[in-house]
């Protein structure tokens, strides 16, 4: 019977580039900005890296396939490099994939990068036109705001949410993590904004307006990993480990099933369940310090406070405008800003959130240090509501 | 006894409203004020006449099974493809393709009429025959066929069985009379005189040829009681009546009033109209004027009060929305260079083997039904969706496109390149079971509700102008 992750792997360093509109930055500045961090913080050498994972999203924009453009740019010693895409989840996917060759004793030492330049495309928003040659000729005409906007109609169709305390609830959300953002010097958008504006915005796909929609960054993550007992040996202290590592991949049920009404998310669900179960949480509610969760537009945060089982199901809005999630609050949720103001470089957003979790764990996010976390969940999620990737993590002081 | 056994028509949602042309245009062209009254139908931007002689078929058919078919003729001067059989769009569409011939007949104002004698001599013998007429023309910014043309299309089913208008006599002529040309380079139509084209062309080339056709048919010009004759030049049905011996009352509106001349298919959609209405005996004589003349004349039977209730023209006419905004015609017309931004610039290159493997999920909607299960799914998979199933290899296949769906979520985006922004599209949802996200067309606000009733339409989805004009057809979602 398999044991799980819990306790098997430490963060010995992370790294992260500055997130935003980078147009000084290609991808490979990006990818040595957040490594150079890393390395420095990990205090090992970059010889005694014997694995790596590398992760970009939208890749044909910037680096290209393999794992080539991380080998090349790092000038690696000629180590496994694996090139692995999971979407917008795909940070948490070479986290995944290094803490798994850590725990399995095949390395000691295993690297996990993440980068996405997506400013060079020349308009602003995700890049889009992807899918295979069956999918352009039936798929709808949509994109990532679209269809999250969906979550919204069929979120309010389930619970009976009225327009405008459901537009309030994910007002919140983004007013919230612009609160946190400010306090961010490496976040993309670092600006304090009040609902009126927030309210009051353009609509991109609706109901969500453009203060619903996170921003689209170039920026870099990175994390070293090794076992505890290893980083013990090194001489660190405030040792981070990963309590768990859990993804829930949809098989088309939500998509081409009417079991499904679009109002949560099926993965989410089950992925948190099991992540708790792995890290031997009973009570997340109470347990769990803080969130980094995947807030791509603020309705996915609001849906996903409930689908990882702390709000209750159809409440998750009263919690929100409770300022449960805020900085002050109960279980603070983008302490860093989120992907809506630290930014979503899709393939680095990932390891970006266990970088927050790793500096409050350590002590070292400055302004907007919390006090005294113990346990932290990061949630990852790549694709629509109604076909996605959801990637959680669970990580903690090493006691 | 062959004559037609079912007839169909569709008219684009959309009426443009020539005062909103007129006011646009008066500037250049006051001479157009006379003309400046009512609505002409206009194509939506995903419409061309393969999706509207698409919708006319359905129509028409209307619980026939298409694969009844035998033969399927289609009439257009607007064929979206020049060499890849359009018809063949059409069938594949309806799911027939086996013991089909098809053929698109072209090149003339009475491709219409042509491919409706064509269709009633081959199923002279008992092969039931789908004829399709439909147009989508242009037309010159501050022209009068901008205010005269309508889009539009009808279909006749022929047979010989269950006739409700059985043919007495056809009779055509087919002479080399210029009155107007569209030449190979050109989109729009170049036309002579009308004063000439009446007196050197209506009046010595149509009662010749009526005359000849009610011999055959051993009738008199009076014995005809619906007489179905479309003319841009409004006056020239009622001058042609009369030169016939035929009572000026027999004359049929053209719909100008809010449907406009859909060309090739206009012969064809001003008989459905008749049809709509026409009694047991009743004789309907169709004319069209193109390069010479044909007419037809059938006679009504008592089949016509059994039909099955259908749109028609009327049901079509009646589900309209004015549409005032001119520089809209344009855009979707491609008069415009519109600044359609960066996200409209994406590949939208075809790959004809999926298509090819895919055609009866794509052109079809076909999708599976599960026999272990019954769960009903799209696309038909391999692996049964249910997740309590997930059965292998158990699906038949299940015709989706006459299913009425609901809405059960969806969003009015404005990120994404559309023609008519927003675009709307939404989960989809069939009681039989099934569903997907589809796009929506013909939408507005005030209709697109969750829990809103959709009814599938055959569109364009794209349109891959870099390889000379692809249209990519599929099947969106319009408001029930």
């Amino acid at each position: 019977m398999a044991k799980g992750i819990k306790d098997k792997v430490a963060i010995l360093g992370m790294g992260c580039s500055k997130f935003g509109e980078r147009w000084e930055s290609g991808a490979e500045e990006l990818m040595l900005e957040a490594f150079k961090e890393c390395l420095s913080d990990s205090g090992i050498d970059k010889k005694q890296l014997q694995a790596a994972w590398f992760s970009t999203a939208i890749d044909e924009v910037h680096v290209g396939k393999s794992g080539i453009p991380l080998s090349t740019t790092l000038r690696l010693p000629n180590i496994p490099v694996t090139h692995v895409e999971n979407m917008c989840a795909s940070g948490t996917e070479a986290f995944r994939g290094a803490c798994y060759a850590v725990a399995s004793g095949a390395v000691d030492f295993a690297l996990a990068l993440g980068v996405e330049k997506l400013k060079d495309t020349g308009y602003g928003g995700l890049p889009g036109g992807r899918g295979g040659p069956l999918q352009a000729l039936w798929s709808a005409n949509g994109t990532a705001p679209g269809n999250f906007a969906q979550l919204a109609t069929a979120y309010q169709t389930a619970h009976g949410v009225a327009d405008a305390d459901l537009k309030r609830a994910i007002g919140h959300v983004s007013w919230k993590s612009h609160q946190n953002g400010a306090k961010n010097p490496k976040a993309h958008l670092q600006k304090a904004v009040d609902m009126d504006t927030i309210l009051n915005a353009p609509m991109i796909a609706s109901p969500l307006g453009l203060f619903d929609c996170c921003g689209v960054s170039d920026g870099a993550a990175a994390a070293i990993v090794t076992t505890p007992e290893i980083a013990k040996s090194l001489g660190k202290h405030d040792i981070v480990s990963v309590k768990a590592l859990q993804l829930s991949v949809s098989n088309g049920s939500e998509s081409g099933h009417n079991s499904w009404d679009g109002s949560y998310f099926h993965t989410t669900r089950i992925a948190s369940k099991k992540a708790y179960e792995e890290a031997g949480i009973k009570d997340p509610r109470k347990e769990v310090s803080m969130f980094e969760v995947h807030d791509c537009f603020s309705v996915t945060e609001l849906v996903t406070m409930e689908d990882l089982h702390i709000s209750e199901t159809g409440k998750g809005w009263k919690d929100v405008l409770d300022g449960f999630y805020d900085a002050d609050g109960k279980i603070p949720c983008q302490i860093d800003g989120g992907l809506k103001c630290f930014g979503h470089p899709i393939g680095a957003s990932g390891l970006r959130m266990l970088y927050e979790m790793y500096l409050q764990f350590q002590g070292r996010a400055g302004a907007r240090q919390l006090k005294d976390p113990r346990i932290g969940m990061t949630h990852n999620l790549g694709g629509a509501p109604r076909e996605n990737v959801s990637s959680i993590s669970i990580v903690g002081r090493y006691e | 006894m062959v004559g037609i056994t079912g007839y169909g028509a569709y008219v684009p949602r959309l009426r443009l409203s020539r005062q909103a042309v007129y006011d646009a245009n008066k500037w250049f062209a006051p001479g157009l004020r006379g003309q400046a009254k009512g609505e002409r139908a206009m194509a939506n931007w995903d419409e061309d006449s393969v999706t509207m002689g698409v919708e006319a078929a359905r129509d028409c058919l209307n619980g026939t099974d298409p694969k009844s078919l035998r033969n399927l003729f289609f009439a257009s001067t607007t064929l979206p493809f020049k060499d890849r059989q359009n018809a063949g769009v059409i069938g594949t569409a309806l799911t027939v393709e086996q013991g089909l011939m098809a053929s698109d007949v072209a090149g003339s104002q009475k491709a219409g009429t042509s491919a409706l004698i064509a269709g009633l001599t081959a199923a002279q013998s008992g092969a039931p025959t789908l004829v399709v007429a439909a147009e989508k023309r242009m037309a010159r910014v501050a022209s009068a066929n901008e205010l005269q043309f309508g889009d539009g299309a009808a279909a006749m089913l022929c047979g010989t069985d269950k006739v409700i208008a059985k043919l007495l006599a056809h009779h055509s002529v087919s002479m080399d009379f210029v009155d107007h040309f569209r030449g190979d380079e050109s989109d729009f139509d170049y036309t002579w005189e009308e004063r000439w084209i009446r007196d050197e062309g209506y009046v010595k080339i149509v009662p010749p040829a009526v005359k000849a056709a009610l011999a055959a048919a051993k009738l008199k010009g009076a014995d005809i009681n619906h007489f179905v004759m479309p003319a841009l030049m409004a006056a020239i049905p009622k001058q042609m009546a009369k030169m016939c011996g035929v009572a000026e009352t027999a004359v049929r509106d053209n719909l100008g009033a809010n449907l406009g001349d859909t060309g090739a298919a206009h012969s064809l959609m001003v008989l459905a109209h008749t049809l709509e209405s026409a009694k047991p005996g009743e004789r309907i004589m169709v004319l069209a004027f193109g390069q010479g003349l044909d007419v037809v004349i059938l006679e009504v039977t008592e089949e016509i009060a059994k039909l099955s209730k259908r749109r028609g023209v009327s049901g079509w006419l009646a589900r309209g929305k004015v549409e005032t905004n001119y520089m809209k015609f344009l855009a979707f017309n491609d008069m415009l260079p519109i600044d359609k931004g960066m996200r409209a610039e994406f590949d939208k290159k075809t790959a004809l083997s999926v298509l090819w493997r895919k055609r009866d999920m794509i052109y079809g909607l076909v999708g599976g039904k599960c026999r272990v299960c019954g769960t009903v799914q799209f696309p038909k998979s391999q692996v049964c969706v249910n997740p309590n199933c997930h059965a292998m290899d158990s699906q038949d296949d299940y015709s989706m496109q006459g299913l009425e769906a609901a809405v059960m979520s969806f969003t009015a985006d404005s990120l994404t390149y559309s023609p008519d922004p927003p675009a709307y599209y939404g989960m989809i949802t069939f009681p039989e079971g099934g569903r997907f996200m589809a796009d929506f067309t013909d939408s507005d606000k005030e209709q697109v509700k969750v829990g809103a009733k959709m009814r599938m339409t055959f569109r364009i989805r794209d349109n891959d102008q870099m390889r000379g004009g692809f249209k990519r057809y599929f099947w969106k979602a319009a408001p029930a």
